[in-house]
Formats: structure tokens, C-alpha cells, sequence
């Protein structure tokens, strides 16, 4: 570890790892610094990712994948169920990850580019200057070491503390954050091809409940419900446990997952002078789906991108920086998270007989793609009746 | 249950904590931190219990 770099990124996961791997490629000096003792470990995800999105990043390697699924079952609070039918949308669905390799195998590319990594090293302040991020204060085994940089890139996660110490308020309002829990199950029935996705308010209130195969007798089974709906006696963990009790009353439970998925809006700007924002830290996560893989690389790609200009040309200042955050505004990405942002809001107001009789509709539909976007617009489509509720979808949507 | 850690009136079981973050990131005073494995709570706690609400396995309690 040297005394000054380039850039200093923050955090060791999909968006951090990028980011790194970005700028190092390019020749920049970047340190990535990772305060658990493996990147990746313990998980916090259900791993699910599409292919298409993946193989933007990274060349898909079954090192890291547990399984391809090709198909998506919704399943109705009333239990009739719909598929999104894996002909229909060809092959090129989606992959359930290993979190553990994946992770690992993005910093493994980023160090490989000629980042320098240090694991177990946490920040635990940022070095201000006149408001301007310099760098930071690392711990390290019990040692404390200042590191400059040009730029930072803060891509600590959904706990992250880093730009909360530089000034910029990350709080996630307790109504949008979705507490998760999620047992690694093996010696369960299931299809290993197919996603399955259950909604309903005794279920998973205002959220849902999936299994994700990452193998013929084994999957991720996990839930995510509102901060707002949970409490003792009605935790995640406990949904969890009444669901797998009833479902998979045989199965057998080899790690236990927990989490916080952020769904509400993005921050409200992602730069400042010397600092970026990437990855579940910025809230970039999908509010309707909870998915943030994919954002964490896109946001950490983009960062690093803009980032090398205005390090190249000495003008890490906020207007410098800010091509960042209106990209990935403008972005595909973006307008996705403010449009699903919205669906998501609506979507949680449903009562059960309203779901219902949304996926009793969408079951007659030939649907050819999986966004949440062709789904609503069909369904509203189709079903008139339910316009009234979704009406104020329809401005979002466009 | 263990006191394991309380400053103030939150109590972290650290027996039941699976070191998620997601506390971490609704309390509105940036109270808590967590050092990898490892749940903390400073001085800024109000003890307003939204933490303690959000956690997925119940590992946070406010004592009165
Ligand atoms: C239960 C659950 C299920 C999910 N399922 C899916 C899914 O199926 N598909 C999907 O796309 N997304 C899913 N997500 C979301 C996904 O896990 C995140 O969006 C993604 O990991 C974000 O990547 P990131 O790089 O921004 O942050 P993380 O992957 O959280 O990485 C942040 C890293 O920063 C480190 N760090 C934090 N603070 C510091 C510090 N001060 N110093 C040094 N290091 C620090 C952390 O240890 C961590 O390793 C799920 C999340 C949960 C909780
Ligand atoms: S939310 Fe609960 S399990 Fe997660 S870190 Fe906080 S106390 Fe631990
Ligand atoms: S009780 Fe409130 S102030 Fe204290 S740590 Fe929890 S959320 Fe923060």
C-alpha cells in the first residue's frame, strides 16, 4: 500500500470491484479497500442475475454460476399461478450467481489490472480538505494509516457510512427498506429451472417471497418485507420460517442469509468534490425488483469512467464529477429506477384481492419479456378494471 | 439475554445479529457501524427504536 493514489475505492463488492478494474486497466493507481476478511463473504443476496446484464461486465464462467433458469412462475396470495414461460423468452433468462466466487472473481480481475487490494482494511474517516475529499483513514489490523487520492469512490453498500461522514445524508426512510432474511435450503422438491415469486400481505407485505434453484435439490428461499411491516413476532426471519415450515417442512437449512435492500429513490446527488457514490451506497438498487447487481457494476463502471477524465484533468470538483451523476440518471438504468420507483409505490397500496386479480389477468398473456414494465403495460391493457389503480402509473411510464 | 453491548438504552444481542447492515442504514443519526462481524453503537444513539424495528432476525432491543 503506497501513501497516495489516484483513486481510492471504497468497499470490495460488484460496484467497488469494477470501478477498480475500470480505472486500473486504463493505467490509473487505484487501491481497493474491503473491510471484511473476503470479499463476497458473508453473502447478502439471493444472486439472481440476467444474462445479458452479466455478460456486459464480465464473461460468464461457471466458476460463479450456480444455475441458469430459464423461466418465472408468479404465484397469486390465492396460490394460482402464472409462468413467464421460458419459450417465450428464449433462452437468454437469467443466472442464480455464487455470490462467494463472483465476488471474489471481480476483485481477483481488478487486482489482475494492477489495482492494489487490502482486505480487512476499513475506512473509518474521510480526509476533508476545504469540504473537498482527499482520501482517507484506513484501519487495518489494529493499525491506522492515512491514504491521498485525487478521487474517491465510496462503494460501501447498503450500511455505508462513508459519505454520511462527508456531509451527504444516506438515511434510508424506515418504509423503504426492505428487511430480508433467506435460508440456503438443499433436499427440497423444486424446478431448477424457474425463478418462483410469491406476493400477498400475510405472505411477504409489501414485498415478496422467492426461490431461486441453484442446483435440482437446492435453493436460495428468501423473503424481503417493508421496514415498515416488521416488528417482533413479524420479522423477516419469522415469514421465512412460517413459509419454509409449510413448503419445505423436510429441507434441509445450510446458511442463513439476512439483509437490508434499499428501495427508495437515489440519493439526491451522488458527487461532491472529491467523492462518487456507487452501488447500493448510492441507492441505485431496482425498487420494484430489489435487484442491484447489475446497478452496483453499471453506476461503478461509469463512475470510474468520468472519474479518470477529471483526474487526468485535474478537476475532481463537484461540476467536474457531475457528468457521472446525470449519466446514470439519463441512463437506461436510471429512468428504470425512477419508473419502477413508482410502480413500486403503487404496487405496495394493492390488497391481496387486487393482486390476485392482476395475476389471474396476466396468466392469459403471451409475455414475451420479463421487465416490469411489459408486464404492467399488458396488464393494464388487458384489464381495464384495474386502470383506476393504475392510473397514476401511466404518466411514469410514458 | 446477554447486555452483550448497550450504550445507552440499545442492547445488541450479538448472539442473534447476523451482521447484515441493514440497521445501519435507517438510523437517522448515524449511530451505527458495523466493523465487519461486528455491530456498534456510539453515542449519538437517541434510542428511537427504528433500528430495532427494521432488523430481520430481532437482534436489537431498546431497553426502557
Ligand atoms: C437478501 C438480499 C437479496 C438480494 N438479491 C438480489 C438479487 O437476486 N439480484 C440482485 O441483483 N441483487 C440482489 N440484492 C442486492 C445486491 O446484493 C446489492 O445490490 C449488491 O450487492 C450491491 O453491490 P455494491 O457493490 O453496491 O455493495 P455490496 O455488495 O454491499 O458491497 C459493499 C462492500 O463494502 C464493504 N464496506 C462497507 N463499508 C466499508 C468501509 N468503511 N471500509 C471498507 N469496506 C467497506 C462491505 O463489507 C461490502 O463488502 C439482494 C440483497 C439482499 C440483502
Ligand atoms: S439489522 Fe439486525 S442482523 Fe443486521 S446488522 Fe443490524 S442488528 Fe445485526
Ligand atoms: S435506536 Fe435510533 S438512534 Fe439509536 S442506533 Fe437505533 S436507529 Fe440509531
Amino acid at each position: 500500500m503506497k501513501d497516495s493514489y489516484d483513486l481510492l475505492v471504497i468497499g470490495g463488492g460488484p460496484g467497488g470491484a469494477l470501478a477498480a478494474r475500470t480505472a486500473a486497466t486504463a493505467g490509473y493507481s487505484v487501491l481497493l479497500v474491503e473491510k471484511r476478511p473476503a470479499p463476497g463473504a458473508p453473502v447478502r443476496c439471493a444472486e439472481g442475475i440476467g444474462k445479458d446484464a452479466l455478460a456486459e461486465f464480465v464473461k460468464p464462467d461457471s466458476r460463479f454460476i450456480s444455475a441458469e433458469v430459464t423461466g418465472a412462475e408468479l404465484v397469486a396470495p390465492d396460490g394460482v399461478s402464472m409462468m413467464l414461460s421460458s419459450e417465450m423468452a428464449g433462452s437468454k433468462v437469467g443466472y442464480i450467481l455464487d455470490r462467494k466466487f463472483f465476488d471474489r472473481e471481480l476483485v481477483w480481475q481488478a487486482a489482475e489490472a494492477g489495482a492494489d487490494v487490502m482486505v480487512k482494511t476499513r475506512a473509518s474517516a474521510p480526509i476533508l480538505s476545504g469540504g473537498a475529499v482527499k482520501g482517507a483513514v484506513l484501519e487495518y489490523c489494529g493499525s491506522r494509516k492515512k491514504v491521498h487520492a485525487d478521487l474517491t469512490i465510496a462503494a460501501d453498500g447498503v450500511e455505508s457510512k462513508f459519505s454520511r461522514w462527508c456531509g451527504i445524508d444516506t438515511t434510508v426512510p424506515v418504509r423503504e427498506i426492505m428487511s430480508a432474511a433467506q435460508y440456503l435450503m438443499t433436499d427440497i422438491t423444486i424446478d431448477p429451472s424457474t425463478t418462483v415469486f410469491f406476493f400477498g400481505n400475510t405472505i411477504a407485505p409489501e414485498g415478496y417471497l422467492w426461490i431461486f434453484p441453484k442446483g435440482n435439490r437446492t435453493a436460495n428461499v428468501g423473503i424481503g418485507i417493508s421496514g415498515k411491516k416488521s416488528g417482533p413476532g413479524n420479522r423477516a426471519k419469522d415469514y421465512l420460517d412460517r413459509f419454509v415450515a409449510g413448503k419445505f417442512p423436510n429441507g434441509k437449512t445450510i446458511e442463513c442469509i439476512v439483509g437490508g435492500v434499499p428501495v427508495c429513490r437515489p440519493l439526491e446527488s451522488t458527487v461532491m468534490d472529491g467523492l462518487m457514490v456507487i452501488g447500493d451506497a448510492a441507492r441505485v438498487v431496482d425498487p420494484m425488483t430489489g435487484g442491484g447487481i447489475y446497478n452496483a457494476m453499471f453506476t461503478g463502471r461509469l463512475a470510474a469512467e468520468v472519474g479518470m477524465k477529471a483526474i487526468s484533468d485535474g478537476s475532481c470538483t463537484r461540476e467536474g464529477l457531475m457528468p457521472y451523476d446525470e449519466g446514470w440518471r439519463k441512463s437506461p438504468l436510471g429512468k428504470s429506477i425512477e419508473r419502477n420507483w413508482h410502480i413500486k409505490e403503487k404496487f405496495i397500496t394493492l390488497p391481496d384481492a387486487k393482486l390476485n386479480a392482476i395475476i389471474h389477468s396476466a396468466k392469459a398473456l403471451d409475455l414475451r419479456d420479463f421487465s416490469t414494465i411489459s408486464l404492467v403495460k399488458e396488464i393494464i391493457k388487458r384489464n381495464p378494471l384495474l386502470l383506476a389503480d393504475l392510473a397514476g402509473l401511466m404518466a411514469s411510464i410514458g | 439475554m446477554l447486555p452483550a453491548n448497550s450504550i445507552g438504552m440499545l442492547k445488541i444481542h450479538r448472539d442473534i445479529c447476523g451482521y447484515c447492515g441493514c440497521c445501519v442504514s435507517v438510523c437517522p443519526e448515524g449511530a451505527l457501524e458495523l466493523i465487519d462481524a461486528y455491530l456498534e453503537v456510539d453515542e449519538r444513539c437517541t434510542s428511537c427504536g427504528i433500528c430495532a424495528k427494521v432488523c430481520p432476525l430481532g437482534a436489537l432491543e431498546v431497553t426502557k
